[in-house]
């Protein structure tokens, strides 16, 4: 249960969260809007995988595999790319580049200073623009948030990645914040 | 120097806001809503503190200093209060509720996970409604991603109290819409600072 009385216990995760205070839930729904399907070098199923990379290194279940099944969804992989994504991707062709700004995802997972100049100038070596780093280091920031909101406030998530697939198509295709 | 090519005349997360005005909006339209907008029982001093405190757990420089100065223009200028809070939120002259509320907020710095239903618990004997409880996980969780933000970009974090100052002023009057003020380096450049 909720360290708090939400208005509909039903809702998992962030969703119930964002239901008790839309005053909050409007900023961060256009804020993962923007971050994750806005207009943007990296695909959104890229930035997916970032933002599902980031929340299993928070072990946050809900975001992890919430946002797992919407790479999954963009991709059309399966949902086998959620365990893969756990895993570190050995099962799934991603690019150089990528992986490199996965790099500098998980060192702002950390703590944001830990991101040195060789990091970014590897992922400039494979390509990166300062677009892409930038969005890479403000999805990794983001859910560094969002997980927390959701772990801190001790909300319940469905478990197996089967009860995702049906959420991860919505965020996919539909969107944040729109029904 | 920052890691990404950032307009230099706006510091920290400025810098960001001006490189990337899609993003910028709703970031800035989150940190009104939690800090600055009317709120059931948390003065803007209140929630300002708990900015600061998670930013200083996060040894965010400049967002330490510049929510650290918003805070003390919502405290009749105090800047002793802010000084105390930061050295140690339990000797300082603050509610045992603001006391609590930062406990959780500690722990929502460290992780999610680790904000226990005791936490909880202590905070409501303590006083707290369920809205201040979630605003608290709410703002630490928001600096932990804003801290994360401006460091992990390496943007410029200025040493100037007084500018801090200045800026923690403004927004502590204006609120966070309203345009920056650009800051002339060019001393700051040629004495190699």
């Amino acid at each position: 249960m909720a360290h708090i009385k939400l208005l509909n216990e039903e809702l998992p995760g962030i969703v119930g969260l964002l239901n008790y205070r839309p005053e909050t839930a409007a900023p961060l729904l256009v804020l993962a809007e923007t971050l994750l399907r806005g207009p943007s070098n990296l695909t959104s199923g890229e930035r997916e995988i970032i933002a599902a990379s980031v929340s299993y290194w928070n072990q946050c279940h809900f975001c992890h595999t919430s946002h797992a099944a919407a790479a999954a969804a963009h991709l059309k992989s399966g949902i086998g790319l959620i365990d893969d994504i756990k895993a570190g991707l050995p099962e799934t062709e991603v690019s150089d580049k990528l992986r490199a700004l996965l790099h500098i995802a998980h060192q702002v997972q950390r703590n944001g200073k830990n991101v040195t100049e060789d990091d970014v100038a590897a992922a400039r070596e494979l390509g990166a623009t300062d677009n892409e780093i930038h969005d890479t280091v403000l999805i990794a920031a983001a859910f560094c948030m969002y997980n927390r909101y959701v772990d801190g406030l001790g909300t319940w998530a469905p478990g197996p990645n089967e009860a995702y697939t049906e959420m991860g198509e919505r965020m996919a295709h539909v969107g944040y914040g729109k029904s | 120097m920052p890691h990404i090519n950032l307009p230099q005349e706006f510091p920290g997360i400025r810098s960001l806001f001006m490189f990337r005005p899609e993003t910028a909006a709703p970031l800035n339209a989150l940190v009104q809503t939690m800090l600055h907008n009317p709120h059931p029982t948390l003065s803007a001093g209140e929630r300002e503190l708990i900015a600061t405190y998670v930013s200083r757990l996060n040894v965010c420089k400049y967002c330490c200093n510049i929510h650290g100065a918003i805070a003390q223009h919502h405290l009749d200028n105090n800047a002793e209060l802010v000084r105390q809070v930061l050295a140690n939120p339990e000797t300082a002259p603050i509610s045992d509720k603001l006391k609590a509320l930062l406990k959780i907020a500690a722990k929502v710095q460290s992780g999610g996970k680790k904000v226990t239903e005791g936490d909880v618990a202590f905070a409501r004997a303590e006083g707290a409604t369920d809205i201040e409880i979630h605003d608290t996980v709410l703002i630490a969780a928001a600096f932990c991603m804003y801290n994360r933000y401006v460091d992990g970009l390496a943007t410029w974090q200025p040493d100037d109290a007084a500018l801090y100052d200045k800026m923690g002023e403004q927004r502590a009057r204006e609120g966070y819409l309203t345009a920056p003020f650009k800051v002339n380096r060019t001393e700051e450049v040629s004495s190699g600072g």
